[in-house]
Parts: C-alpha cells; sequence; structure tokens
C-alpha cells in the first residue's frame, strides 16, 4: 500500500514537471519583442542591471549560451557553422590564441563600430574588423605573499629567473593543450626564447621541479598556496587580476590581497578578448547594436568586476580594488596570431612529449 | 548410536524446544512427527551441526560430538526440497561426497553407480538436474546422501513436495532402502501416513517436548493425550467430566460414557477427553438406550472402497464413523461406543 | 492466423517508442557528428591520425579499467559477502553510504578527494600536525592510484548490490548440503558458491569495467595531464586540438569496444540456473559470532567507511569550516566553524546575470530529474516488454541500448547541438531537451534494473491469469505490476539521481540561464577567491543530501534480497 502511493507520487510529481517545464519562459515584454543569442565562454558575467537596460532600450531578450572554455566554445561555432546556419548571432570571448582559427574558418562579419576609432591601435588585431577588441587581461604568475616573506626569498624577474634552484618545486602551470592560461603561459615562453630556445627552457624547468595539472581549477584551489586550497606551490599560473579577485571575494576582510602578480618583462601574456557577429546572422542589426553596446561605457565599466579584465575603452573608470591589487605589466608577450595558428599544433605535441612523457 | 541429551533452542525470543532427548540405534528408524514450526527441521539441524543449540549435548557411541562441525561428522542429510547442485549433473551430485573424501576416482565412480543402483535411478548419470522429475529428484538426493557411507542419515520432510501414488510408492521403496542399509536414521515429517509406514520408533513432537515415544503400535493403541490422538488421526475427541470412578463413568454433552480401559488412575471431576474411534461405533434404529449410545444425524456418506466414512453431527458436534453399509443423508439414527473400545485421555 | 498478425502489430507498438527515441536522440546526433567528423575540410589545422597514439590511448584506457575492475572487486567481493549474510550495528547506514558515491557527479568526486587527500586535505594536515611536518607527506593527487581509488570509490557499490544481491538469495540448503557431504569452507566455495555466482560476477564486473573505461572527470581531474584515456582525448581533440578525424576515430573505437563489451555482459549475466539456484526467501542475516567472522566485519567495515564515508565526510566538514582566519602563516591552520558559504549562497555579490540562487539550482535540477525519470522509466518499460517478446531477436538488440553508456559525452554532446538547433527543437524553445539527454544517459541502467525482473515472471503465472479470462490489461495489472513495481521503483530513482548528477553531454545543451547544480558548483569552483571555493563546497554539500534523500528512497524499495539489476 505505502509503495502504491509513493509510486502513484513519484508519477504525479513527474507528470506536473513535464508539464511545467514545457511552457518557455516568456519574456514580460509585448509580441513585439525580439530574441538575441550570444555565445560566449564560461567565464563570461555582466550585472544584470546592465544587460536590463540594454535589453530595455533596445526592445530585445539577449539569450546568453555558455559554450565551455575560450577553444572549447569557438570549437564548437566552427563545427556548428560548418552546416549552414550558426548556432548564435554574436561570438563573445574569441581570444588572440584563436584569433587566426576564427578568421580562417570565415565565421565572422565584419562591422566597423563606431567606438572602435577610440579604441588602441595595439589591440585592434583584425584590420578587417571581424573581430572587435572589447576587454583584455594578462596571464601572469601569481604569487603567495606571506610565502615569500616567510622565506625571505627574491621574486623572479624573469621567466629566465624560474630555473634557478632557489626557486626548485615552487611553481604550478597548466597543460597548455587543455587549459587556456596555460597555453597562454607557453606561448609567451615562446615569444620570449624563440621557436627553437623554448625547449631547454621547459627542460630546465622540468630539472626545476615545475609541476604541471590539467586545469586552471586544480592548479589554483590545489597546488597554489596562496588560496583557500591551501597547496604546496607558491608560485602559479594564473591571471594579474586574481589578487584583486582575491579581496573582493575575501571571506573575511582583508586589508591587503594575499597574492601579487609577477609583472616583469616578458613574464605575462596578453588575453585580449574579442567579440564578433556571427556569419549568416539574421538579426544583423541588433547584433551591431549589441556590439555597441558590449564598446560602450556601461558594460565596459562593469566588466572589471565580473570577469576581472581590463576594458580596452580608455575612458572607462576602474574599480579601487583594481588599482590597489591589480597591476598591468608594461611589456607583456605576444606573438604573430598567424605563427601560433600554424604551429601550435606543432608545438603542443612537442611539450607534451617534453614535458609529460 | 547416536544420543542426544537435553538440547535446548529458542527462536526469536521464544522457546521451540526444551529439553529433547533421545537415542537412535543401530539399524533403527526413528520418526519425528509434529506439527508444521514444532521445531523438528531446527532438531535435524542441530543434530547435522548446520544449527548450534543453547544447551544439551549430542553423542556418538559415547563421544561427545557437540562441537564437531558439520562436514566432519559424517551425517548425512537429505533436505526438503532436495537441494541438488543445479550446475552440476546427477552423476557430479551424487560423487559430491565421495569426492570431498579424497577417495580415487575409480571407487567414486563405482560407489556413485551403487548408490544410483540402489535407488534405481542407473543410467540416469548425464542428465542434467533439471530435466528430472520431483520422484527422480527425490531418489538422485537420497542416493547423493547415502553414497559417501555416512554413519547417520536424516532425512527431513523428502516426500512433501510429491503427490499421493509417488509418495505411497516411495515411502515402500524408502523403507527397504533404510532396512538394507541398517543405518540409524531419523526421519522427520508432519504426515502421519509416512510415520506409520516407516519408523521403527515413533516421536511425537510437541510443545518443544517428546510429548510420546514408542512403537507405532504402542501410540496407536495408547496415546499418551488428546492431542497426541487428535494428531495422530485416530479419531473424534469428545470433551467431558470424570463422574464417578469403579467404574469409570465420563458425563459429556452427549450423554454418559463408560469406560472399561483406563490409562491411569482419575478424580471425579476431573476434565477429560474420550477418544472415539470411528472403526468402534454401533449404529442402531430407534431410540438410545442407557449409557454410551446418543443420537445423531447424517450428514453425509462417503463410499472409501473398502468401507463407508459417515460424518455425523450433534447439534454442533460432529464426529466420523466407519460403516460397512450405506446410511442415508438426514437419517437420524443412535450411535453407541462399548465401553472396552473407547479410551480416555487426559485433556490437553 | 489472426493472433500471430495482431502479436506481429503488437510488438511493433511495443517498439515503436523506444526505437523512435533512440534513432532520434542518439543514433541521429552520432552519426552527425561522425559524419562531420570524417569529412570535414576545415581551414588551417594540421589533421592527423596519428595510429601510435590511438593505441597507445587504447592500451591505457583498457590498462586503468582492468585494474580498477580489479581493484574493485577486491573491496566489492567481500562487501558483498558481509551485507548478505551478517548483522551489525550500522548496517543500514553503511549500505546507504556505500551507493552515494555512486551517484556524484565527478566535479564533486574531484572536490571530496582533494579536501581528504590534497596537498591541503585532512589526511596531510593530520599527518603534518601529528609528525611536525613543514610539507605534506602524501602526494596521491595526479597519479594512476589516484585514478584507481576514485573508481573503486564510484563503483563498489555496484558489486556490492549486483553480487550482494544474489548471494543473499542463494538458496543456502546447497551449501549445508554441501557441507553435509564433508566440503569445508574453502570447498564449498569454490565448487558451489562461485560457480553460482559467477553470472552476478561477471555481469557487475563488466559493467564496471564499461563505467572505468568511459572514465572522464576523475581521470581529467584527479589523473592529471599524463593520463588520457579515450574519452579525456576525445574531448582534448574535438575542443582544444580541433582535429576533429582523430576525434571521431577515438569514438568509433570506444563505441564498437563498448559494445563488444554490453554484449559480453548480456551473455555472462544469463542466469543458466537461475531460478534454480535462488531460494524465494531471504536467507536470515546473524550477527557474527567467530572471532574470525567478527575480525572480518571489522575489517570490512573499516575499509568501507574509509572509502566512502571519510571522502565524503571531508567535503561536508570543509563547507563549514572556515580555514580563513590566518592566511598568513604558512603550515598553520586556524580553522573556525562557519555557515558563512550557506549563506554566500543565496546572495548575488557581484549583481552578475548569471547568478544562479541555491533554491533555483536544486528546482532546475529536481525538475529535470523528475522528466528525465519519467521519460527513462516509461521508454525502459516499453523496451522491456518489446526485448522481451522479441526472444532471440531481443538478445542481440540489447546492447544497442546500452551502447550510450559507450558514446563518449563530447561526441554526443557535439551531436546534440547540431541536431538540435533550429526551433522549435532547439535548446531555448525546447527546454525537455536535457531531461531528454539525461534520460538516454539513464536508460541503460534502467533496462539492466527492469529486464531480469520482468525475464523473471514465470510464463506459467500469465498464462494461468489468462485461462481465467482476463485480458492483457488486467494480466498486466494482477501479475506484472506486482512483481515490477519494487524493481520499478528503484529504477526510477536511479535515473533521477543519474539525472541530478549528470554533467557530461547535457552541458552542451545548456543554456545558462537554467543551470543546474551540478553547473552551479563548476561555475563556482572556476573563480578565484575564497568565498568562491567556499560556495562550491556548499553547493556540493546540498548536492549530497539531496542525492542522499534519493538513496534513502532506493532502500526503503527494496525487498529484502532482490536483485537490483
Amino acid at each position: 500500500m505505502k509503495i502504491k502511493t509513493l509510486l502513484a507520487g513519484l508519477f504525479t510529481a513527474a507528470l506536473l514537471t513535464a508539464c511545467a517545464g514545457q511552457t518557455p519562459a516568456a519574456p514580460a515584454q509585448g509580441a513585439e519583442t525580439r530574441e538575441l543569442t550570444v555565445m560566449t565562454h564560461d567565464s563570461f558575467a555582466v550585472s544584470a542591471g546592465v544587460i536590463a537596460q540594454f535589453e530595455a532600450e533596445n526592445n530585445v531578450k539577449v539569450n546568453f549560451v555558455k559554450g565551455g572554455d575560450a577553444g572549447a566554445a569557438l570549437n564548437r561555432l566552427i563545427l556548428t557553422s560548418l552546416s549552414g546556419k550558426p548556432e548564435a548571432d554574436v561570438f563573445f570571448g574569441l581570444d588572440n590564441t584563436f584569433l587566426s582559427r576564427a578568421l580562417e574558418n570565415d565565421l565572422l562579419e565584419a562591422y566597423e563600430a563606431p567606438a572602435l576609432a577610440e579604441i588602441p591601435e595595439s589591440l585592434r588585431l583584425d584590420p578587417q574588423n571581424r573581430a572587435l577588441p572589447i576587454d583584455y587581461g594578462d596571464v601572469c604568475i601569481n604569487y603567495d605573499r606571506a610565502w615569500f616573506e616567510d622565506h625571505s626569498l627574491p621574486l623572479p624577474q624573469s621567466l629566465t629567473d624560474l630555473t634557478k634552484p632557489i626557486y626548485k618545486g615552487l611553481l604550478v602551470v597548466e597543460n597548455p593543450a587543455t587549459s587556456s592560461p596555460g597555453l597562454s603561459f607557453f606561448l609567451a615562453s615562446v615569444a620570449e626564447f624563440g621557436e627553437s630556445g623554448w625547449q631547454a627552457w621547459w627542460q630546465a624547468l622540468k630539472n626545476n621541479g615545475v609541476v604541471i595539472v590539467s586545469d586552471w581549477e586544480r592548479a589554483y584551489y590545489t597546488n597554489f598556496s596562496g588560496s583557500s586550497g591551501r597547496g604546496s606551490q607558491p608560485m602559479v599560473v594564473s591571471y594579474a587580476s586574481s589578487p584583486a579577485a582575491e579581496l573582493v571575494y575575501a571571506a573575511t576582510p582583508l586589508e591587503e590581497a594575499p597574492t601579487g602578480s609577477i609583472v616583469a618583462d616578458g613574464t605575462c601574456w596578453r588575453q585580449i578578448e574579442f567579440a564578433g557577429i556571427l556569419k549568416g546572422t539574421t538579426q544583423r542589426a541588433l547584433a551591431e547594436k549589441f556590439i555597441d553596446f558590449l564598446l560602450s561605457k556601461p558594460f565596459q565599466e562593469d566588466v572589471p568586476l565580473q570577469m576581472f579584465v581590463y576594458p580596452v575603452l580608455p575612458g572607462a573608470a576602474l574599480p579601487e580594488v583594481f588599482t590597489r591589487a591589480s597591476a598591468v605589466p608594461v611589456r607583456p608577450a605576444s606573438l604573430d596570431p598567424g605563427l601560433i595558428a600554424e604551429r601550435r599544433d606543432e608545438w603542443l605535441r612537442a611539450w607534451t612529449d617534453l614535458m609529460l612523457k | 548410536m547416536l544420543e542426544i541429551r537435553d538440547i535446548h533452542k529458542s527462536y526469536e525470543g521464544k522457546p521451540l524446544l526444551e529439553g529433547i532427548s533421545f537415542t537412535v540405534r543401530e539399524g533403527e528408524t526413528v520418526c519425528l512427527l509434529g506439527e508444521s514450526g514444532s521445531g523438528k527441521s531446527t532438531l535435524l539441524r542441530i543434530i547435522a551441526g548446520l544449527e548450534e543449540a543453547e544447551a544439551g549435548s549430542l553423542w556418538w557411541n559415547g563421544e561427545e560430538i557437540s562441537a564437531v562441525p558439520a562436514h566432519k561428522r559424517g551425517f548425512g542429510l537429505m533436505f526438503q526440497d532436495y537441494a541438488l547442485f543445479p550446475h552440476r549433473n546427477v552423476q557430479a551430485n551424487v560423487a559430491f561426497g565421495l569426492r570431498m573424501q579424497g577417495l580415487p576416482s575409480a571407487e567414486v565412480e563405482a560407489r556413485t553407480r551403487a548408490a544410483l543402483a540402489m535407488v534405481r535411478m542407473d543410467g540416469f548419470e548425464g542428465r542434467a538436474v533439471a530435466e528430472l522429475s520431483g520422484g527422480e529428484q527425490q531418489r538422485v538426493a537420497l542416493a547423493r546422501a547415502l553414497a559417501p557411507d555416512p554413519r547417520l542419515l536424516m532425512l527431513d520432510e523428502p516426500l512433501g513436495a510429491l503427490d499421493h501414488a509417488l509418495r505411497k510408492q516411495l515411502i515402500g521403496e524408502l523403507r527397504r532402502i533404510l532396512h538394507d542399509s541398517r543405518k540409524p536414521a531419523i526421519y522427520v515429517t508432519h504426515d502421519r501416513e509416512e510415520a506409520f509406514g516407516l519408523a521403527d520408533t515413533l516421536m511425537l513432537l510437541h510443545g518443544g517436548r517428546i510429548a510420546q515415544a514408542g512403537s507405532t503400535a504402542e501410540l496407536f493403541r495408547h496415546p499418551v493425550n488428546a492431542w497426541a490422538a487428535g494428531f495422530l488421526g485416530l479419531g473424534s475427541l469428545l470433551s467431558g467430566v470424570v463422574l464417578s470412578l469403579a467404574p469409570l463413568r465420563v458425563g459429556t454433552a452427549l450423554g454418559v460414557f463408560r469406560v472399561s480401559d483406563c490409562a491411569r488412575a482419575w478424580q471425579p471431576g476431573e476434565k477429560v477427553q474420550l477418544l472415539l474411534r470411528p472403526r468402534e461405533a454401533r449404529v442402531f434404529a430407534g431410540q438410545p438406550e442407557g449409557e454410551n449410545q446418543f443420537t445423531a444425524r447424517v450428514r453425509d456418506c462417503l463410499f472409501m472402497g473398502e468401507n463407508y466414512q459417515t460424518e455425523l453431527r450433534v447439534d454442533d458436534y460432529s464426529l466420523t464413523i466407519q460403516t460397512e453399509l450405506p446410511l442415508g443423508v438426514g437419517a437420524d439414527l443412535v450411535v453407541g461406543f462399548p465401553p472396552d473400545k473407547l479410551s480416555c485421555l487426559e485433556a490437553e | 492466423m489472426k493472433a500471430k498478425r495482431g502479436k506481429f502489430w503488437w510488438k511493433a507498438l511495443l517498439w515503436l517508442l523506444p526505437a523512435a527515441f533512440l534513432l532520434v536522440f542518439f543514433y541521429q546526433p552520432l552519426a552527425a557528428i561522425l559524419r562531420l567528423a570524417f569529412s570535414a575540410r576545415l581551414a588551417g589545422e594540421g589533421q592527423s591520425f596519428q595510429p601510435a597514439m590511438v593505441v597507445e590511448t587504447f592500451g591505457f584506457t583498457l590498462w586503468q579499467a582492468l585494474l580498477s575492475t580489479l581493484l574493485t572487486l577486491a573491496v566489492g567481493l567481500p562487501a558483498a559477502y558481509l551485507f548478505s549474510h551478517f548483522e551489525f550495528p550500522g548496517r543500514k547506514f553503511l549500505r546507504l553510504i556505500t551507493l552515494l558515491p555512486f551517484i556524484l557527479p565527478t566535479v564533486v568526486t574531484a572536490v571530496c578527494f582533494n579536501s581528504l587527500l590534497g596537498p591541503r586535505g585532512w589526511l596531510n594536515l593530520g599527518l603534518m600536525a601529528l609528525f611536525n611536518l613543514s610539507e605534506p607527506p602524501v602526494h596521491i593527487l595526479d597519479s594512476l592510484p589516484a585514478i584507481l581509488l576514485a573508481h573503486v570509490f564510484y563503483n563498489s557499490s555496484l558489486i556490492i548490490r549486483i553480487v550482494g544481491g544474489a548471494w543473499s538469495r542463494l538458496d543456502r540448503k546447497l551449501t549445508q548440503a554441501a557441507r553435509m557431504l564433508g566440503a569445508d569452507a574453502w570447498h564449498t566455495f569454490w565448487e558451489l558458491t562461485l560457480p553460482l555466482l559467477l553470472p552476478a560476477i561477471g555481469g557487475a564486473s563488466l559493467l564496471v569495467f564499461l563505467f572505468d573505461f568511459t572514465s572522464f572527470g576523475v581521470v581529467l581531474m584527479l589523473g592529471g595531464p599524463r593520463f588520457a584515456t579515450l574519452e579525456v582525448e576525445i574531448y582534448t581533440q574535438a575542443l582544444y586540438l580541433f582535429n576533429l578525424p582523430l576525434a571521431g576515430v577515438l569514438s568509433v573505437v570506444q563505441l564498437a569496444f563498448t559494445l563488444l563489451v554490453a554484449w559480453l555482459q548480456n551473455r555472462v549475466s544469463l542466469p543458466r540456473y537461475g531460478k534454480a539456484a535462488m531460494s524465494s526467501e531471504r536467507a536470515n542475516l546473524r550477527r557474527p559470532k567467530t572471532r574470525a567472522e567478527k575480525a572480518f566485519t571489522l575489517a570490512v567495515v573499516i575499509m568501507l567507511a574509509a572509502l566512502t564515508l571519510l571522502p565524503l565526510l571531508s567535503l561536508v566538514t570543509r563547507s563549514v569550516v572556515s580555514l580563513e582566519a590566518d592566511r598568513g602563516a604558512r603550515g598553520e591552520v586556524q580553522a573556525g566553524f562557519t555557515l558563512r558559504y550557506y549563506r554566500e549562497l543565496f546572495r548575488n555579490t557581484s549583481g552578475s546575470i548569471f547568478y544562479v540562487p541555491p533554491v533555483t539550482a536544486v528546482r532546475n535540477s529536481l525538475l529535470y530529474a523528475g522528466a528525465a525519470m519519467l521519460i527513462a522509466n516509461l521508454l525502459g518499460l516499453l523496451t522491456s516488454y518489446a526485448l522481451q517478446a522479441s526472444g532471440r531477436l531481443g538478445r542481440w538488440l540489447e546492447p544497442l541500448f546500452i551502447l550510450p553508456l559507450g558514446a563518449s559525452a563530447v561526441t554526443l554532446g557535439l551531436g546534440f547541438v547540431m541536431v538540435f538547433r533550429r526551433p522549435p527543437w532547439d535548446a531555448f524553445s525546447f527546454p525537455m531537451l536535457i531531461p531528454f539527454a539525461h534520460a538516454l544517459v539513464a536508460l541503460p541502467l534502467v533496462l539492466r534494473t527492469l529486464l531480469p525482473t520482468l525475464r523473471g515472471i514465470p510464463d506459467s503465472l500469465r498464462q494461468a491469469a489468462g485461462t481465467l479470462g482476463a485480458g492483457w490489461a488486467r494480466v498486466f495489472r494482477e501479475v506484472d505490476l506486482p512483481v515490477m513495481l519494487r524493481s520499478l521503483l528503484v529504477s526510477m530513482v536511479f535515473a533521477f539521481t543519474v539525472s541530478l548528477g549528470e554533467f557530461g553531454a547535457s552541458s552542451f545543451l545548456s543554456t545558462g540561464q537554467n543551470p543546474t547544480i551540478p553547473v552551479a558548483i563548476f561555475r563556482y569552483i572556476s573563480q578565484p577567491g575564497a568565498l568562491n571555493y567556499g560556495q562550491a563546497l556548499a553547493m556540493s554539500t546540498i548536492l549530497l543530501l539531496v542525492c542522499a534523500a534519493g538513496s534513502v528512497l532506493i532502500e526503503k524499495a527494496r525487498l529484502p534480497g532482490e536483485e537490483l539489476f
């Protein structure tokens, strides 16, 4: 008897949920509301208020699709675009390591946004304006302040420094084949030591006890001593803005960020994030408006505290915590996107053979 | 010779066996008869070593074997639903015990064949267990238990799953096998037909104790109490009160009865049960005359082949009698029981 | 004549829904992505087949799956014996705990193991405090042992339940008969128990093997970059290195091997001696009596507790302990009890549009799980009857329904994205797409639960009802339903909990605005900040509790001794 009622209850509940699941979330506006689909990577974040503003002004409902890590989202888009109709209207989250791949696969439509004129030349990597820069961040080594103080160790000032015996076993990096910051760090080393020189440096790192893990989550929260994970390595490849995040998301209010970033020349990799209108979209006009919105002050000023990156708009104000805890490298590393596209596979295979076998 | 001394066992907090003692001699077949749940299978398992008694001891030929593990006791057990190994064929089943003894394969084969011959299943060696009928499985199970030449054989309701005709046939065969092998055997059942057909000594298990033990004839003629008489199906029971002694008179709802055969000395006022055996009933027409007679109405009359089984009714009391001739249903007649054919038994 | 034709149409009707479901939601996306993989001319990337790498990856996948399965058997078999024979304090609780790992998503498992065995996990912290060390002594993560351990953690419950169930139903009279015939404990086991349990052991082992073979999250998160199974390699090749043909080849290899194993499992788990060896009543459990039995009980209980209870406990405790207080000195841990992470879950501090109130995440998860459960079980029931009615052909078709277990989540996910893109079938207009994906993943398990029970109903029962004049509906209600009810309840809860923890193929379909609990967890753990980490832990604990509630339901529905799979 008890079982029967239980079963009946479960069935009814399931039936109800099935029915409930059917009704799609209807927008609050009238039948005129149009929809815009934006594909982003997993780390995308924006204040609800900022988006609501855009939606209200343009009478549009914005649907976000999170497609995975930067590389994953891009590849997924390319795959689905092969059959003609793209999965979304706008793509946000293309970064300079993957730029060539997107352009060569003819993924984006050109759009000469008016705001582009104000953006520094160094950030506009696509002369045809198919990929428009929205924000940038730097992949740098973060270090545990307290640890370095305790051990009275000087901070490394270059990539070469990392091979010194005093830093033996103190660095954790991510696998460039499966991690975006990992790839960025690797590319920085290629930029620094050249195509024939990086192998020697990595070998030296290996001899110096570098720890390699699969992804940023592991590196940061398991291995890094400066995070809540309280790991064993006081240096980790992360973002220059991570210390600011530690400050913002501290469990108890802190005076100073517990970590810092090493921004010495050549040790950081500049990641520029681009957005673009996907080829074949049926909402071209709306998409253009959205790109404009991405380059507008409200969004640009929202970006630091949401995604912990820097706005490209020169006039956008930075939050106080950024100036306090985050640093911007003067001379970050960079490589020609075309070169990256051509060689990446080969480099990664060589790296895997060298470091993981 | 197996000796069981004062075995106690409880089940789920309630006492099941309270002080069971008896012996089984060479060549003797002891039958444990009792209702379902009376603990007879448990007793068997205790003797086998598959369960532990809470108190009491087991002895074999003067040596205590209470602590000997089951696989070392050298007893054979035939299970209620045979428990044949489904993944082995008949040959492998029967040979199992012999293999466990570590005998050379030639001897194993020979003795397996002999065991199967004894139960008249020769030629069945290669068959799968699933292909056998109920009677065939039973015989294979018996062969399996006998093959290792156990010093004691125990059978736990082995005929329970079979139909009536097969059962009758197999009772005879079992008796023959048990006698031929001369092994001491304990046979457990709730069916009195089986018990009567097989037992040298019959033991009634009731209320955790052995209510009565003796030869079948003894139990038949002199059941120890009303329960035993009822369980053995000896006849109908009639409650009454002792009125006077010498001669013993019992007052019942059907009238006063004089009883000449007294199992023991009675006291006036004691509650007793009279055993009315169906075969001893006399039927008259007319009116009851004096003691030991009463009027009853015929409810039903069945032809049983050798005689007629008649069900009689007096108010709400019914009894069964055997007659040579048929009686009309609905007829009223007088039934009488001669005083020397009545038994006066203890009410339980 | 008429009856035969009628029967044919009945069978066709039974097959209609399951076949349609499988074709639309599994074979169609699979075909789409594989076709693309092998025909795509994609610009700018070096496409290489690397046969050596394929062989090597396959070899490693096979190797770690074999090792994991053997270890799982080593843990699971004694535990199965324990649960099917002995009664001891805490037995019910331990049974519940051993089921939990199976339904945890790998992201939570990774956090569990990390919080227990990581460089800053309880084990290392304890050892460091005990022996006054400055460096964590135990480095288990990022190694093959970590992968094996996690696999045993996950899958031992399968062995315990399948083999334990069969063991407890094994007719005790058979072992008693063997003993009476002179067999000691070893011979009884070797000659009798083992051969009769072999179908259950074989079936369970192959299922465990299949799960270990297609393992992804465990290998990626706990094994580290040195280890790549087929599944991990497919993920990397398809989504990072963009070498689609290679990813396609790997997918096909994995599928083919899965088919082989599924077919093998089908053959092995055929109960040959079936009902003859099983008794209908449960054999009584008893307390361990001899010293050997007591020692055995203690040893197995400790092992199980260490393996399953500890990691779960460490996660829960980490979510309520603040290790924040003094971040200055290394080696010092200032612990304080705090509910701050749970409180923070309910606040949208950053104001992000993607903030998910935990109630919403739980609600979403439960909605999807409820729908998935209904779909999976309806289809499972139909499929079981269809397979049963198709006799020998059914035995050959069954592996086709088990195949989704072996399809790479990435392959399937990409296939979904490719096929279901146009309204009204895309993820926005048809949110039910996700439950369908979950149902697909749950269907093999549902099938393995319902099918044995259905096959166990003797035809004679149905025929008897039929001769008494009962039509098929009546027969179903009177004969089948009471027997199937228990199994159905079990399979429903299994489908429910599998859906709760699903984080593979369906993540390709999530639109970011209806995240489930695993998605929410992953969101928190992929951002720096103590609060984020703490919230990830708190959310994981919530998921754990929801899973535990589901487990309790399973335990309530269980008939003593009933075979679950």
